[in-house]
């Protein structure tokens, strides 16, 4: 408790400095943190093998190649994002500065998750160290290799005070969650998410959840089932399933079931060969809990391919389950494994009541070649985020804010989002302190008078010609004028 | 009056996805449009007898309830108006290279059914405001106004929804008590304002549900006063902006920070601004307000004990008045620099020069505005740097809140979140990112999938090489085809 005081003080004391403020100093960390990207390529890479089984092209896929383009991308873009953003202006407000300025937040709080242990820190450190705050860094403790390594590489390279790595387990992170941040970001399981709000409401910090859920994969009967198939297939059991916005279960037509059971069976051939343990492609369940709670999942199911494991290596082959039943296990938590259950709906108004009566997801998806039919969807569901015809793609565009909604979580990053997630946008007005005189019509004794011209001056719209304009400004003037008559002969009552 | 049945029924009808369409949130906007027209008078004479404004000559309650409940709740209503077509629309987004050829955009979702609870202080302007932007972003919406100003509620409770259709609205009326059962409930957003001891409560019980907040709260707002400045507009803008309201608004200036030459001069500004605005007998003037009940008259009289009354002072317990009041001589650990007054009582802390005042700004609870007095604009810039807060307004108070085109809410101890104009509209949205790709071009996605050869792997590092990997992840349009910015 006592150690989480003081490096939390520390980085408050540092972040009260003002040092991180400038941009040349944000620039200074971000250029670091390439380079340690960059250089420690190969140990990051070893980590997250060691943690994962993760593969050197997976790893770089998904979790270096997405940080190094946060970086290029905040690099690139933050005088522009840091800059103060006029704003358009009343008539009361005219002649005035108006503006809005992005600030830091000030001490941010980071948790990581063990799925994608490296980029899950690195990608919302990229934001917060942009939008100019101090950040605590908390990668999980169950990604062991990986949370070990930012602790010794983050000090290697970044300023020691600003941003301090802090690992452990529940009682550190308990610890932890009892100092007063300025923002937290968790990504991880809705449980742990109520308990990091509620400690967040204690000191009034807002928060992002980036948590899970089931997110549904719905394959209408009109569409390339061998290419949805494919992309569902590399989408589901990448990472062994182990990714927040997995195709969690399969929602089709019963007389495409069995198509596509086959074509996702083929798709497998192809990607991981005969033997799948022994495909160097192929990821491992993070450890022995999950290993069995997936397997807990398989009990009374129909398998119609897969099902293979192996406790000692925490091996679980990718598993497809037909016929599943909406009430059993295997539908009721996200499965966060290679097992992908498929359940009947005879048309896509049953799939769309079926994913509504259920808690809104992080990701949905939709394959059809009826793009009428793709857009229904999205009209008359709500999910985090959603794609079209693929999987996952939408978490790979920048431009657009990637988080859950309701059970799935709040708030947003990636990009410009970041950036906007840990700044705070500071609204600023500021006047003339001359010009008093239409300053007289709000001030007491009130008259009905006085209201008209408020009226005016706040509801009257105008096209903006530049005659319109013109018009505008000499009304302006000669409001004033007609003011400080009135007044004057309303003073001498 | 059943609190769970109303919670039902609204979703019962959010899954009827009745109040999406354009036109039914415009049907219901423009009903709020003729409520706030036809129930003028009603709401003037409320808001009146609930702030005790008293019946002036020209109306009742008095010009300035005219212009924070029906005024600026005019000016948010036409602004969401004419925008919310655009608003709605989906915003297409800059696409890398990758999706290219795809559909990318922010799709504006609603939330679902959202809890409004809102305060006493300017009762229809606060519920109004988040109102508009609830309904707008295509909600259902549980009103929950403030039990303490029972005039207001009253018709909030029984004219509002003769206006809006009951199938998607609901006035819930409740204490202490109900309301933290009707916290138990599961909501999609809530939207709070109020103190930042409430706003704990109200964002723990939302953690429970994992319900999005935005908590507009409140604090202390310093108000600096340059030696260079102009003393007797600064004056006049300062109690116009303290005494607002009788001082119960969550903006007005909470404290003055000046050198002791300045307040010398402020002081006689202070009082000739006062006796310009509300005559040599404050108590008769219809333009002062009241405190809200007994017990808020009783915090602020006990904090009048604080420093030392150059003017005002006086109170009236049977009339809950307060005259409008400055004091003098006051410590910071006094008392009424402790807590948020709340009243017609304006403070003067002196301070050395500008940096002390900006280090007395910083060792306290950020607050929901900072406001400094110069003509010296950059003295004006040296405390919005410095300091952290809201929002800010320079050479004047409250002001910045009639611009819909600037967000209004708190940071830290002050809030989370933000309204006014399209910010309320955004408040109440989930923006969700859409990506709508196209069956074909399966050669080029095949990068992607395992077996994973050595190959592979190059090509993908060269690719990332060659373009510079943020091409991969974002590369704009106009970049790309060389269109100007």
């Amino acid at each position: 408790m006592e150690r989480m005081q003081q490096v939390v003080g520390r980085a408050r004391a540092a972040f009260n400095s003002g040092r991180c403020r400038s941009l040349e100093f944000r620039m200074q960390q971000l250029k670091a943190l390439e380079r340690m990207v960059q250089e420690k390529e190969k140990e990051i890479l070893a980590a997250i093998k060691a943690d994962l089984h993760k593969c050197g092209h997976n790893a770089y896929s998904h979790e270096i190649l997405g940080v190094l383009g946060e970086l290029a991308l905040a690099m690139d873009k933050l005088p522009s994002w840091a800059a103060p953003q006029p704003v358009k202006k009343n008539l009361l407000t005219m002649r005035d500065e108006a503006y809005i300025c992005p600030e830091p937040l000030g001490v941010v709080l980071i948790i990581g998750a063990w799925n994608y242990p490296f980029v899950l820190v690195m990608q919302p450190l990229v934001g917060a160290i942009a939008a100019g705050n101090a950040v605590v860094v908390k990668p999980s403790e169950i990604s062991e290799n990986t949370a070990r390594l930012v602790a010794d590489l983050l000090p290697q390279y970044l300023d020691r005070e600003l941003y301090p790595v802090v690992t452990g387990g529940v009682p550190e992170t308990t610890a932890l969650l009892t100092q007063r941040f300025d923002h937290i970001l968790y990504t991880g399981n809705s449980t742990v998410g109520k308990i990091v709000m509620a400690a967040a409401a204690k000191h009034l910090t807002p928060v992002t959840l980036e948590l899970g859920g089931k997110s549904p994969c719905y394959i209408d009967t009109d569409c390339d089932l061998a290419v949805a198939c494919r992309r569902i297939t590399w989408g589901k059991y990448m990472n062994c399933g182990q990714t927040c916005i997995a195709p969690d279960y399969i929602l089709c037509d019963p007389s495409i079931q069995s198509k596509v059971v086959e074509n996702i069976k083929v798709t497998l051939q192809e990607f991981y060969g005969e033997d799948v343990k022994s495909s160097p492609d192929y990821e491992r369940i993070i450890n022995k809990h999950h290993f069995k709670r997936i397997l807990g999942l398989l009990e009374g199911q129909k398998i119609a391919h897969g099902g293979e494991s192996d406790e000692a290596s925490c091996f679980i082959a990718p598993t497809i389950l037909t016929d599943v039943s909406a009430e059993s296990k295997v539908m009721e938590e996200e499965i966060f494994g290679p097992v992908l259950p498929i359940v009947t709906v005879k048309s896509v108004d049953e799939a769309i009541e079926f994913i509504n009566r259920r808690e809104k997801p992080l990701a949905l998806y939709v394959f059809s070649n009826n793009k009428k039919l793709i857009k229904r969807v999205i009209s008359e569901t709500s999910s985090g985020g959603f794609t079209g015809n693929d999987v996952i793609m939408h978490f790979f565009l920048s431009t657009l804010p990637f988080g859950g909604v309701g059970n799935s979580g709040m708030g947003a990053y990636h990009g410009k989002h970041s950036f906007e997630t840990f700044s705070h946008r500071r609204a600023c007005l500021i006047k003339d302190l001359k010009m008093e005189g239409t300053n007289k019509l709000r001030y007491p004794p009130g008259s009905q008078k006085k209201v008209d011209w408020a009226k005016f001056f706040l509801l009257k719209r105008f096209n903006k010609t530049r005659i319109g304009l013109i018009a505008l400004a000499l009304l302006g003037i000669v409001a004033a004028v007609v003011i400080k008559v009135s007044s004057g002969s309303l003073l001498s009552v | 009056l059943g609190r769970v049945p109303v919670a039902v029924r609204l979703r019962a009808t959010w899954f009827s996805g009745k109040m999406r369409p354009m036109e039914y949130r415009v049907a219901q906007l423009e009903a709020l449009g003729r409520f706030l027209d036809e129930k003028k008078q009603d709401i003037l004479e409320a808001t009146a007898a609930d702030m005790g404004r008293v019946r002036g000559g020209l109306g009742t309650g008095g010009p300035h309830a005219e212009f924070t409940e029906i005024l600026l709740c005019k000016n948010e209503l036409h602004e969401t108006l004419n925008n919310l077509s655009r608003w709605m629309k989906d915003k297409h987004v800059d696409k890398n290279l990758v999706t290219q050829l795809d559909s990318a955009f922010i799709r504006k979702d609603p939330y679902g059914v959202v809890l409004i609870i809102a305060p006493w202080n300017y009762p229809i302007y606060i519920i109004l405001v988040p109102l508009i932007g609830a309904i707008a972003a295509g909600n259902c919406v549980i009103v929950k106004p403030s039990e303490m100003t029972k005039n207001s509620e009253r018709l909030v409770a029984e004219a509002l929804p003769s206006y809006l259709d009951n199938d998607c609205f609901a006035v819930v009326t409740a204490g202490v008590q109900e309301t933290t059962r009707l916290l138990e409930n599961k909501f999609d957003y809530i939207f709070f304002t109020g103190s930042p001891s409430v706003g704990r409560i109200v964002m723990a019980a939302a953690a429970k549900h994992l319900t999005p907040v935005t908590l507009e709260l409140g604090g202390k707002n310093p108000c600096y006063v340059s030696d260079t400045c102009d003393v007797q507009n600064v004056a006049r803008r300062v109690a116009w902006g303290r005494f607002y309201n009788a001082g119960q608004t969550c903006i007005a200036p909470e404290y003055v920070l000046c050198s002791v030459e300045m307040r010398e001069k402020l002081l006689p500004a202070l009082h000739k601004a006062i006796t310009d605005f509300y005559g040599p007998k404050p108590q008769e003037s219809p333009d002062f307000g009241r405190m809200v009940g007994d017990k808020h008259f009783q915090r602020v009289q006990t904090l009048l004990r604080s420093g030392r009354a150059v003017i005002g002072g006086q109170t009236d317990e049977k009339d809950r008045y307060i005259a409008p009041t400055v004091l003098v001589d006051v410590q910071p650990s006094d008392p009424i620099m402790q807590e948020e007054i709340f009243g017609p009582v304006l403070p003067i802390v002196t301070v050395a020069n500008v940096d002390e005042a900006i280090d007395f700004i910083n060792s306290r609870e950020r607050p929901l505005v900072v406001y400094a007095f110069s003509s010296d604009d950059k003295v004006v810039n040296q405390v919005l740097e410095r300091t952290s807060s809201g929002g800010f307004c320079g050479n004047d108070t409250l002001m910045h809140v009639t611009l819909t085109s600037l967000p209004f809410g708190g940071i830290g101890n002050s809030g989370m979140g933000m309204q006014h104009g399209k910010f309320t509209f955004d408040t109440f949205t989930h923006h969700r990112g859409c990506l709508h790709r196209g069956m074909g071009r399966e050669a080029l996605i095949a990068l992607r999938y395992p077996p994973y050869s050595q190959q592979k792997l190059g090509l993908v590092r060269a690719a990332a090489g060659r373009v510079g990997p943020w091409w991969l992840v974002v590369a704009p349009r106009s970049r790309l085809w060389g269109e100007r910015g």
